[in-house]
């Protein structure tokens, strides 16, 4: 495959896991929480290369869980203790966040592991570490892992849809009807740092938020149906990305930058434009009215 | 025997004590509104015998067992406020959450269970609503689609809270008459109440709270203007007064 399509590829594949992802995040009212999760992970990451010494995507995974899972497990701890629930989360990440930076700082001092590439992405260099597949041939590893992530996130969502729409929408009934709800809440939680850790590579870490909520809030104004916001998600997440890499090419910028850049042109379409819940489609009850 | 017992069951938020020593039994069949101010601690009493939220001692016990084995014959419908209204989904897709626990981990509800949600609904006489968004239901259609949603789980112990706040008459009638007909039924319901004037005719029995048990037992004996003063203290007396 060519590069350009490569890191087409790969770009739709992270809009499509954090599209997917997305829905629940703000269904659950947990946007906050994608931003954690996103910067915490970077300690998992470091972490993960201090201990094997390698770059591996596969050591950084589990390393980004365990990071993910503990930010989820501290912000409810301390809820729970009494501290409220942004201040709780704003509290948690930014202190394993700074821990990440200050690790990478003073031990890492690789070329690969920088802040600035764990905070921007560079989905450029994605087509150049390629790893070779028997049954396949040369494949880029970040993309390889983001097809594993979509097959795990897609597996999951259809393995617990029901459960994560009543823990989402109703959790005292679901605890009421035997659901345990907490191990589905750290599930969804491993699932979002996965997701994260695997887009990180192309997006980086504040990107990846965009690209976590903005298609999900998005498909949010447009229907009234889990599944249908959940393909909506989805799709507006592959366009976002796709166009977002013809915005950067044809205004020779940064193409994280520009797929952030674009959920944000399809949240303002949505925004204007959707029957229910848009701007214009109210102007005009009115009016007639 | 009787279908649920409370002993010494105590019960805080942080330091906070909200439930206090809080004892009585339910015998099978009966109809108990549970009375008290606000902040009386009637919502958290609900929670934590349903282990929604933790107690600090004391224990609770359904059916002669423990709540565990017994979840599938408890229902429970929340405040109507507890939930997001507008969450992407209809009527009838509430109603079938009812079912999710019997449906059974990676399975999808299937025909029947979706056959199942409509009767119910049609029950609580919202079958016209089925596809409606939750959102676009009136507070009172909103509280019969949560009936339908307990209905649909064919318990034989109920705990509602509040589910004739904010409905018009029909809504109430229609209520009503559903809980006669679970109580015909051999069922047990019991009924977070905030209308004083229609405790009499609507519960057999009635637990007066606030904190702890004020008095508890079949409603003509028990609800006496005595012991509703004391559950509510001086505001009721104000209230009254103030009225009159
Ligand atoms: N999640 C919570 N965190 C802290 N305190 C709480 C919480 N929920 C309830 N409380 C407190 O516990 C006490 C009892 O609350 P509860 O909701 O059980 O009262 P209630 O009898 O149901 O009142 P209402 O009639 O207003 O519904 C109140 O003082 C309330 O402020
Ligand atoms: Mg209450």
């Amino acid at each position: 495959m060519s590069y350009t399509a490569w890191i087409l590829l790969t770009a739709s594949l992270v809009g499509l896991s954090c599209g997917l992802m997305g829905v629940f995040l703000i269904l659950r009212r947990m946007a906050m929480m994608a931003d954690a999760i996103s910067h915490s992970v970077l300690i998992g990451i470091v972490s993960a290369y201090l201990i094997t010494r390698e770059l591996s995507g596969w050591h950084m995974m589990v390393g980004g869980i365990i990071a993910g899972l503990l930010t989820a497990v501290l912000v409810q701890w301390f809820n729970s203790r009494g501290v409220q629930q942004d201040a709780s989360i704003g509290v948690v990440f930014t202190t394993l966040f700074a821990i990440g930076v200050i690790m990478i700082a003073t031990q890492v001092g690789n070329a690969h592991l920088d802040v600035k590439h764990a905070l921007m992405g560079e989905i450029t260099f994605v087509p150049w570490d390629l790893i070779q597949l028997s049954w396949f041939g040369a494949i880029p590893e970040a993309t390889l892992i983001l097809i594993i992530v979509l097959i795990i996130v897609v597996i999951a969502i259809l393995a617990f849809y029901k459960e994560w729409k009543i823990t989402s929408f109703d959790p005292m009934l679901a605890a009421s009807i035997g659901i345990p709800v907490a191990l589905m809440h750290y599930l969804f939680m491993s699932l979002v740092s996965i997701t994260t850790v695997a887009a990180f590579d192309a997006v980086g870490a504040i990107m990846v938020v965009a690209m976590l909520i903005t298609p999900a809030a998005a498909a949010y104004l447009w229907t009234d149906r889990l599944s249908i916001m959940l393909i909506l998600s989805g799709t507006f997440g592959v366009i976002s990305a796709i166009g977002g890499y013809y915005i950067a090419v044809f205004l020779d910028t940064s193409i994280s930058g520009s797929m952030a850049f674009a959920t944000g042109i399809v949240f303002m379409i949505s925004f204007l434009c959707s029957p229910k819940h848009g701007v214009l489609a109210q102007h005009f009850r009115t009016v007639k009215m | 025997m009787a279908v649920l017992t409370v002993n010494d069951l105590t019960a805080s938020y942080r330091k906070n004590k909200v439930l206090n020593d809080v004892s009585f039994n339910v015998q099978p069949g009966s109809l108990t509104s549970i009375v008290g101010p606000n902040g009386a601690g009637k919502s958290t009493l609900l929670k934590v015998m349903l282990e929604l939220h933790p107690k600090l001692s004391g224990d609770v016990s359904f059916f002669g067992s423990t709540l565990n084995k017994m979840k599938t014959r408890v229902g429970y419908v929340p405040q109507r406020g507890s939930v997001d209204w507008d969450f992407p989904t209809d009527a009838l897709d509430v109603v079938l959450m009812g079912l999710y626990g019997r449906v059974g981990w990676l399975k999808w509800p299937k025909r029947e269970h979706r056959e199942k949600a409509m009767d119910s609904l049609e029950k609580m006489g919202m079958a016209d609503y089925a596809g409606r968004q939750i959102s676009q239901l009136s507070g009172g259609q909103q509280q019969r689609v949560f009936l339908a949603r307990a209905l649909v789980q064919e318990a034989d112990l109920y705990f509602m809270d509040e589910p004739l706040a904010g409905v018009d008459a029909a809504t109430e009638q229609a209520i009503m008459t559903i809980l006669n007909e679970l109580r015909m039924k051999g069922k047990t319901v019991m009924v977070v109440h905030h209308d004083l004037q229609t405790v009499e005719d609507y519960f057999d029995h009635v637990l007066l709270l606030n904190r702890t048990v004020v008095a508890h037992g079949v409603t003509k004996d028990v609800f006496t203007k005595d012991n509703v003063y004391q559950t509510y203290g001086g505001t009721l007396r104000y209230m009254m007064e103030a009225t009159t």
